[in-house]
């Protein structure tokens, strides 16, 4: 122990001390913190770049912020929004299941299915999306008719273009894009999973189904969530690649109407921005409280929701107002 | 005295490394035995083949007459389907060093997970666990999730859990080499109650004080071999072999 951390009063400093310094009155005083003067500078200039900005949005009247208004609400616009949420929502749970059937595939002792897993995932993985889709609205070209049957046995088939609507080739598309990624986001999950967790459930005897089912995807969703969250982002604005394939989607139709109406071209930009925004967001907010509904039981207390924040940041300043 | 477990010509190795040579072993129903034995002597491999957790190159484990993990077919032993070894382990306890618990299920989850997949009804289950929490001294706990406690409650929690099946015997891996040393008491207050309580306990550890206290039989093996057995007066006071006497030694040290 040195003199300062035992604080007799009367005893001379020790030797380890600086000399020409009052030990004793230094330690009781609180340490000041260090300054960044720099930050505060750099601080400043990154607002007047922003405000430069911001003023423009108000000053440069080629926004046309009234027309920006005028087309956000309109019939085309959100009928194109309504595309572009109904192709993502379906690819996205579709490809979420899909993922989990090939990641399983490619994991299993099956070497058949294991190799198959992963030339699928090779091969959706390599081909641009765009072209994925391009050539399924060529299908019927190729296939003027699809089904399943016994080789050289009986068949069951329909006709590919009257089967298949626009829209359900544009889900298919996605589908199968995705679901290679998705499936390597789940693989990934799966495999963070302490081994410890598999034996322990072996050595209960739990049933492999539901060893799956209650133990381990549980566990892993929780690395799932946020990469597939964010595959999932990816795919919304992939699906602006509908509109290649003659979908309007929220892109397309801003597209359509920007040709139409040329002089709207860049309020019509905004317009779509915003919406993708908006959608984004959405996806965010859920993803925060999926993430946490995971974390259970991984760190000793939560910590409280923005909500909560908000809620007790209000209730302690009614406590000290009230006390004043 | 009837034998609970019988290990007959127990032989693994990983590539060309041998962890265990033969080994012949039998524990009686209702009896305490420790396995003592420097790290990498085959007791923890042992161990985890009793209950199948490791398959066997040659020779056999039974429980009370019935093969475990295998079944005769014509002059050979073939593997159990994963759901008949997975039936047969509800018969056996297993306790690991790292406890093993499920962090994403509370306490009480923990503890009836196992019955409720083996089809107990969920409620009934639940009370059982509620029991078996309450003799582990963790009634207060229930709602909690593994992380908010203690390692020697999450193993005190293990070992509930290992008896949620009520299994005629049960294994216990090191269960306190992973505990800091004031928490060592409790974990063995616990296992120390379920000796002489009817089931067949076989601890590997290397708390010798334990092993003197509570043990019927201690086994000593090194080398994937067992270099001898006995009660724990003859085999820790007065080891006939030199790898005991040289272990015991280093242990006590």
């Amino acid at each position: 122990m040195t003199a300062l951390a035992q604080r007799p009063t009367d005893s001379p400093p020790s030797d380890s001390v600086p000399p020409g310094i009052d030990a004793h009155r230094l330690a009781e005083r609180r340490v000041l913190p260090l300054r960044h003067p720099l930050r505060w500078v750099i601080t400043a200039l990154v607002l007047v770049l922003l405000l430069n900005f911001a003023q423009t949005l108000f000053t440069n009247p080629s926004w046309e912020w009234e027309k920006v208004g005028k087309w956000f609400f309109s019939p085309p616009i959100l009928k194109g929004l309504q595309l572009t949420i109904v192709a993502t929502a379906i690819s996205a749970v579709v490809s979420f299941f899909g993922g989990i059937v090939v990641a399983v595939a490619r994991l299993s002792g099956n070497p058949v299915l294991s190799t198959l897993s992963s030339f699928y995932i090779w091969l959706f993985r390599s081909v641009p999306l765009l072209l994925v889709l391009v050539f399924l609205f060529n299908l019927g070209n190729l296939y003027p008719e699809i089904g399943v049957g016994i080789p050289f046995g009986p068949q069951f088939t329909v006709n590919t273009v009257a089967t298949l609507t626009p829209l359900a080739l544009g889900v298919i598309g996605l589908s199968l894009s995705e679901i290679a990624y998705s499936a390597e986001v789940v693989r990934s999950g799966l495999l963070a999973v302490d081994q410890g967790q598999h034996e322990a459930a072996d050595a209960l005897g739990i049933p492999k189904r539901r060893q799956f089912t209650r133990i381990v995807l549980p566990q892993a969703l929780r690395s799932i969530v946020p990469a597939y969250v964010n595959q999932i982002i990816g795919l919304i604005k992939a699906s602006s690649l509908l509109y290649y394939v003659s979908l309007l989607d929220l892109f397309g139709i801003a597209q359509n109407l920007g040709s139409t109406y040329p002089t709207d071209v860049i309020p019509l930009l905004v317009v779509a921005t915003i919406w993708y925004l908006i959608l984004t967001s959405v996806i965010a907010v859920v993803q925060y409280y999926i993430e946490r509904f995971y974390a259970r039981g991984t760190v000793r207390v939560l910590p409280p929701t923005p909500l909560q924040r908000v809620r007790r940041a209000l209730s302690s300043r009614r406590a000290t107002a009230g006390v004043a | 005295m009837t034998q609970a477990i019988a290990v007959h010509n127990a032989t693994k190795s990983y590539g060309d490394k041998t962890v265990l040579r033969g080994v012949d072993f039998s524990v009686e129903a209702g009896t305490v035995t420790v396995i003592l034995g420097p790290s990498g002597s085959g007791k923890s491999t042992l161990l985890r083949a009793i209950n199948h957790l490791e398959k066997l190159d040659e020779g056999f484990v039974s429980l009370n007459g019935e093969l475990i993990g295998v079944r005769v077919k014509g002059d050979r032993l073939k593997e159990l389907r994963p759901r008949e070894i997975l039936r047969q382990r509800a018969k056996i306890g297993f306790v690991f060093q790292n406890f093993n618990l499920f962090p994403h299920l509370t306490i009480l989850e923990n503890v009836s997970e196992a019955p409720i997949s083996h089809g107990i009804k969920p409620a009934e289950a639940r009370k059982t666990a509620a029991a078996l929490l309450a003799r582990v001294g963790l009634s207060d706990k229930e709602a909690s999730y593994p992380r908010q406690l203690s390692g020697g409650q999450q193993q005190r929690v293990a070992i509930a859990r290992a008896l949620a099946l009520d299994p005629d015997v049960i294994l216990f891996d090191e269960p306190t080499s992973a505990l800091d040393p004031e928490l060592v008491g409790e974990v063995l207050a616990v296992i120390r109650t379920l000796a002489g309580s009817g089931k067949t306990l076989i601890v590997v550890t290397h708390e010798i004080g334990f092993a003197r206290e509570v043990a019927d039989r201690v086994v000593f093996m090194d080398e994937g071999a067992i270099v001898e057995e006995g009660v724990p007066e003859q085999v820790l006071n007065h080891p006939a072999h030199s790898r005991t006497q040289d272990f015991l030694s280093k242990v006590l040290a």
